[in-house]
């Protein structure tokens, strides 16, 4: 067991530096920062000097090692435009995103995995054919449409709701509905998929043979099995949790992390997207570990093996 | 002696297919009766059909009853407590026949709560002692292993184990061997008789293997195509098989003594539910068929006391010279 956390640690730790490489590469590569920043009519020898002391002017694999020594010691570096620490800049807009994403996500399990349960016990019926078309058009559409649509409706036509903004509550029902419809269909599909296959397994069959009542061979016998495939979608959710808004914090106009980064990248502020992507890859890893666990925690026979690799 | 279980007209449809034609049964308390025939010809379906356990898309007709009692269209509480309590079931696939994620302790006592009343240490107890009894060796250990961490063998011997829970009146055993090896076979085999003989208890033993069959039952039904063909005691079936079909699956079996002769195979295949033949089904198949058997579908007709056959020419040759 304790073996196999070891690996999937180590992976993480990989997984991590390889985002973090990539990222590394491809902003350096995209776009001079002096440029953006400075702006296009600033003087080359200006330039040179901004360059010179963000230390661009070094070649990229020794910035690379700078970048990599500093992280060691727990330096994420500075934002170029104002010269505030990146890991600052970041943490301030968290609560503003977790304000949307967290509620969203209680959106989504609240609403996707009893409507996916519901629609598998009642496979055929009209309401599994409504909540399944409502499933596939939520994933279909894409959360900006979507987000416009809500806008157009809830704030132009009816001006119950604000468009954007983030001086009330009020301002965060439309981005948690965007968010949460979203990822509610999504999980209502596969949670009803994950249950249909459970409900044809020969044990379901043993234990209605065995007398068990059919209420309660769907909590005690289904839904524990269910919950396993159910679990891998609920981790990439629980994983973006920090950076899954980018869209719906551009649409409405919201300072979270998503608008931070999309700000970033367009300035090719170099530490602060790094210092994002950095954020959004540890989410993600942790929530993949947990989700690991939870496996194992849910399905005894990953236990075992887990237990001889 | 009324019947324990008597089934009468039991007919069910998937998706408007017919599959059961009307089958006629009966079990006795105690009695151990063999159900044989090829896969899709409704061993299985008539008795999912006779305890509710088909999907709502099968359409079931006609009569089953316990004791007297109406099981088709049944309320799920009736049926609730007529299932694992006076009739149990056991599945050919012991493997995925329990739930992954609940440990045989669970899967035991669930059945103990549901019919016996057993809770706690009362239920651990009895665990162990239905453990023992189907030979589960260091059963305490056990008793918190899940269903993966055992043997096929061993896992049909925990399905026993579950099933006698509710000490039922009648055991299903639904191609209880067929997943297992040949040794494996003869010991689960032998054990269903030994708890048979100690609980008192009736038995269904649904194989499509003869021998088995003829070895642990007193009746015999051989059914083709969602009918019972023919129905006798299962030694004088052996030795003297009246419906052409049932000549052709003995004739198929080996001998165990005398002269090596050619195994003789049925031509053709069993018939597609959704074309069956008009008459007899096993008609195109059979090497006795006149004009008559295409005309219309044979019943079962008792012919003595104890034999029925469902068949307009019934053949009383020795397998030998049938198979010529």
């Amino acid at each position: 067991m304790l073996r196999f956390f070891a690996i999937r640690i180590a992976r993480a730790l990989l997984t991590i530096a390889l985002v973090v490489t990539f990222a590394f590469i491809v902003l350096r590569l995209s776009g001079d920062p002096g440029l953006m920043i400075m702006g296009p009519e600033a003087p080359p020898e200006v330039i040179e000097a901004f360059r010179k002391a963000w230390g661009l002017d070094h070649p990229i694999w020794v910035q690379y090692l700078d970048y990599f020594k500093a992280i060691g010691q727990g330096e994420l570096g500075r934002s170029m435009r104002d010269g505030r620490p990146a890991i600052q800049l970041v943490l301030e807009r968290i609560p503003a995103t977790l304000a949307l994403t967290i509620p969203a996500f209680l959106v989504k399990v609240l609403l996707g995995i009893p409507a996916g349960i519901y629609a598998a016990l009642r496979r055929g019926s009209a309401i599994d054919r409504a909540v399944m078309i409502t499933a596939v058009a939520g994933f279909t559409v894409p959360s900006f449409v979507l987000a416009l649509l809500l806008v157009l409706i809830f704030a132009v036509q009816l001006g119950w709701l604000p468009s954007g903004g983030q001086d009330s509550w009020r301002h965060a029902i439309l981005p948690i509905v965007t968010l949460g419809f979203g990822g509610a269909a999504v999980l209502a599909r596969f949670t009803r998929s994950a249950m249909l296959e459970i409900l044809g397994q020969p044990y379901i069959r043993t234990a209605s043979a065995k007398g068990v009542p059919w209420r309660r061979v769907i909590t005690d016998h289904a839904l524990p099995n269910a919950a396993i495939p159910t679990v891998t979608i609920l981790g990439f959710m629980v994983g973006s949790l920090i950076a899954g808004a980018v869209v719906v914090e551009s649409v409405f106009s919201w300072p979270g992390v998503g608008r931070l980064l999309v700000v970033a990248v367009a300035n090719r502020d170099l530490a602060v997207v790094q210092c994002i992507l950095l954020l959004v890859a540890m989410t993600m890893v942790t929530s993949n570990l947990i989700v690991d666990f939870l496996y194992g925690l849910l399905d005894p026979r990953l236990r075992s093996k887990g237990a001889e690799a | 002696m009324a019947p324990l279980v008597s089934i009468s007209g039991l007919k069910v449809a998937f998706n408007g297919t017919p599959v059961l034609h009307g089958i006629d049964l009966d079990i006795d308390k105690g009695e151990a009766v063999g159900l044989v025939g090829e896969s899709g010809s409704g061993k299985s379906v008539t008795w999912l059909a006779a305890l509710g356990l088909l999907p709502a898309k099968a359409k079931v007709a006609g009569s089953a009853t316990l004791d007297g009692r109406e099981l088709i269209g049944a309320d799920g509480k009736v049926l609730d407590q007529v299932r694992g309590r006076r009739i149990a079931m056991i599945f050919q696939d012991p493997a995925s026949a329990l739930n992954p994620v609940l440990t045989i302790r669970r899967q035991l006592c669930e059945s103990l709560a549901l019919h016996r009343g057993l809770r706690g240490e009362a239920a651990r107890i009895e665990a162990l002692r239905l453990l023992d009894l189907v030979g589960i060796p260091d059963a305490n250990r056990r008793l918190s292993a899940y269903p993966h961490e055992f043997s096929g063998g061993q896992v049909q011997r925990i399905m026993i184990a579950i099933a006698l829970a509710g000490q039922p009146h009648l055991l299903i055993a639904d191609e209880p061997t067929t997943a297992l090896d040949a040794t494996i076979q003869a010991q689960i085999l032998d054990l269903l008789a030994a708890v048979r003989r100690e609980f008192n208890m009736a038995m269904v033993l649904i194989s499509h293997d003869l021998g088995v069959v003829a070895e642990n039952c007193d009746r015999v039904c051989v059914m083709y195509a969602g009918r019972i063909v023919e129905r006798a005691p299962a030694t004088r079936l052996f030795d003297d098989p009246w419906h052409p079909y049932a000549q052709g699956l003995i004739g198929a079996l080996p001998p165990l003594d005398g002269a090596r002769r050619r195994l003789q195979a049925i031509p053709g295949t069993v018939p597609d539910p959704r074309a069956l033949p008009s008459g007899c089904a096993f008609a195109p198949r059979c090497s006795f068929a006149g004009d008559g058997c295409h005309a219309g579908v044979p019943l079962l007709a008792p012919i003595v006391q104890d034999r029925a056959v469902a068949c307009l020419r019934p053949q009383r040759l020795p397998v030998e010279l049938a198979a010529e």
